[in-house]
């Protein structure tokens, strides 16, 4: 009974709160709902909270002219909820959240600090509709490519594009500066790593005081996750050795967890750190160099030379695919959370996204029925989202404890059909 | 051309579909037979769907590449 008001009382307050929203935006311009999907997940160099934008400390750093730019990205004044600064600041702007540099540059922008717009009349005069900066084609290495620009002195100044998904590996695009900032995705990771120290800390702390009780407060709720993943993930994977690897196979559960959750609480940001390629690169790393180093000789002579098959069947396909499959194993792993995470984010975007395509197409008041059904969809994806963030975390923990597995697993288990529960693993 | 990188990616998430669907069937048939063994069966099939599922992803950026 106590439950169903809440509930309901939540589901008229974002139904509210989301309309209130529609009659806010799409004032002016067309609503473009895959460009607002793909800022609300991207990492951005300023931390907003609904209405409000909290600059961020920049630390940039210029490979042409060897010049460090260390400022808070409030110095690029900022206007409207876009994350678009007024303002250029050694060279640099910012654009939708994120700072992109200006490839031609005047000598004056790259020292110091102007404003974008020619007239100098108070950024504050700007409404957050007015975009600063333009986008058009262009072609580009024969190719035809979207870039943003702005104007200033009747000269069009062209921004260089953000890094891609794949870092430039694959020919996308690479920023020519390095960025070290401290950007939303940063403070979110801190945020969490602090949470998790104070509750982990605590919880230690109880089971030295609790020594011999029933688990108490906190303890009581940390003490199931741990236990799971101990009796379900290290001890049937790793043997005797699971004593050995279980903290990592924590470290990297709860981590992957706080983050998973962490970007699920609403008005708090929404950051995508989970759902970000770099996060999940590192974390990837982190889980081919604990397995591989600790790869014994029996692993290594599988991957390089596996024995009872003909040498030629080895040199054509097998070597090569064993070692192939070395490198594969991290990148399904880093690709997996990121995809799985992203994807949430983005549908819940999309989902509220509805609302103002119903007002462009059909009117505020078929728009003011759609953030009822637009709530209640975004209720449901996050309900599925919270169990994603479970089954993510665990899953990245358990596949991790599965190459380990392969590569700590003895010689000798291989007579014993037994103790092949989990072989399926491999 | 980025019309037919998306035919590609529905193409890989059906036969994911289709994998992740045989998984999840087996998995609620071995379950019904031997409940006891829940715990078990719900890891591996949770392993094993993420493998399935880790042949799609290659797919599905497969697919980004080439668009």
């Amino acid at each position: 009974m106590k439950f169903s008001k809440i509930l309901f009382a939540l589901i008229f307050g974002l139904i509210l709160s989301f309309s209130n929203a529609a009659q806010a935006g799409g004032g002016g311009g067309k609503f473009d709902a895959k460009a607002t999907a793909f800022h609300h997940i991207a990492d951005a160099n300023v931390y907003s909270i609904g209405p409000w934008s909290f600059p961020l400390p920049c630390i940039l750093y210029n490979k042409d002219t060897g010049k460090w730019s260390v400022f808070s990205s409030g110095k690029f004044n900022l206007v409207g909820h876009h994350g678009d600064g007024a303002d250029i600041v050694d060279g640099y702007v910012l654009n939708g959240g994120t700072v992109n540099r200006i490839t031609n540059p005047t000598p004056e922008m790259l020292e110091g600090h102007m404003h974008i717009s020619d007239h100098s009349h108070d950024a504050k005069d700007h409404n957050h509709d007015h975009h600063l900066f333009g986008h058009e084609t262009k072609m580009v290495d024969g190719k035809e490519k979207e870039v943003s620009y702005f104007t200033k002195g009747g000269k069009k100044f062209y921004l260089e594009d953000k890094t891609a998904w794949d870092f430039g590996v694959f020919g996308g695009d690479f920023t020519s500066f390095y960025d070290f900032s401290i950007t939303k995705n940063v403070v979110s990771m801190i945020l969490v790593c602090l949470f998790m120290m104070f509750t982990f800390f605590r919880v230690a702390k109880l089971y030295k005081t609790n020594d011999g009780k029933a688990p108490t407060g906190i303890q009581g709720f940390f003490e199931p996750m741990v236990v799971f993943i101990q009796d379900e993930v290290a001890k049937p994977f790793l043997g005797n050795k699971w004593k050995q690897f279980l903290p990592f196979l924590l470290t990297i559960f709860f981590f992957i967890l706080g983050l998973n959750l962490f970007g699920q609480v609403p008005f708090l940001g929404g950051s995508n750190v989970s759902g970000s390629l770099s996060v999940t690169l590192v974390l990837a790393i982190a889980s081919f160099l604990v397995v591989n180093l600790s790869g014994n000789a029996h692993y290594w002579e599988h991957v390089v030379w596996m024995p009872g098959v003909p040498a030629w069947l080895k040199i054509v396909i097998l070597t090569p695919v064993e070692i192939l499959g070395v490198f594969i194993k991290p990148v399904t792993l880093m690709l997996r959370l990121f995809a799985n995470i992203t994807a949430g984010h983005m549908v819940m975007v999309i989902f509220v996204s509805l609302i103002f395509i119903a007002k462009e197409g059909a009117g505020e008041g078929i728009a003011w029925l759609t953030s009822a059904g637009s709530v209640l969809l975004t209720m449901f994806m996050m309900a599925i989202e919270l169990l994603v963030a479970f089954i993510q975390a665990f899953v990245f923990t358990i596949l991790t404890a599965a190459y380990l597995n392969a590569s700590t697993e003895e010689a000798h288990d291989h007579d014993h059909g037994d103790s092949h529960e989990h072989a399926a693993a491999h | 051309m980025g019309s037919l990188a998306g035919i590609g990616m529905g193409l890989a998430v059906i036969g994911a579909g289709i994998g992740i669907g045989n998984i999840g069937a087996k998995a609620m048939e071995a379950i019904a037979r031997q409940p006891e063994a829940v715990g078990d069966i719900r890891a591996n099939m949770i392993l094993t769907a993420a493998l399935v599922e880790g042949a799609a992803l290659i797919a599905i950026v497969m697919a980004f590449l080439v668009g």
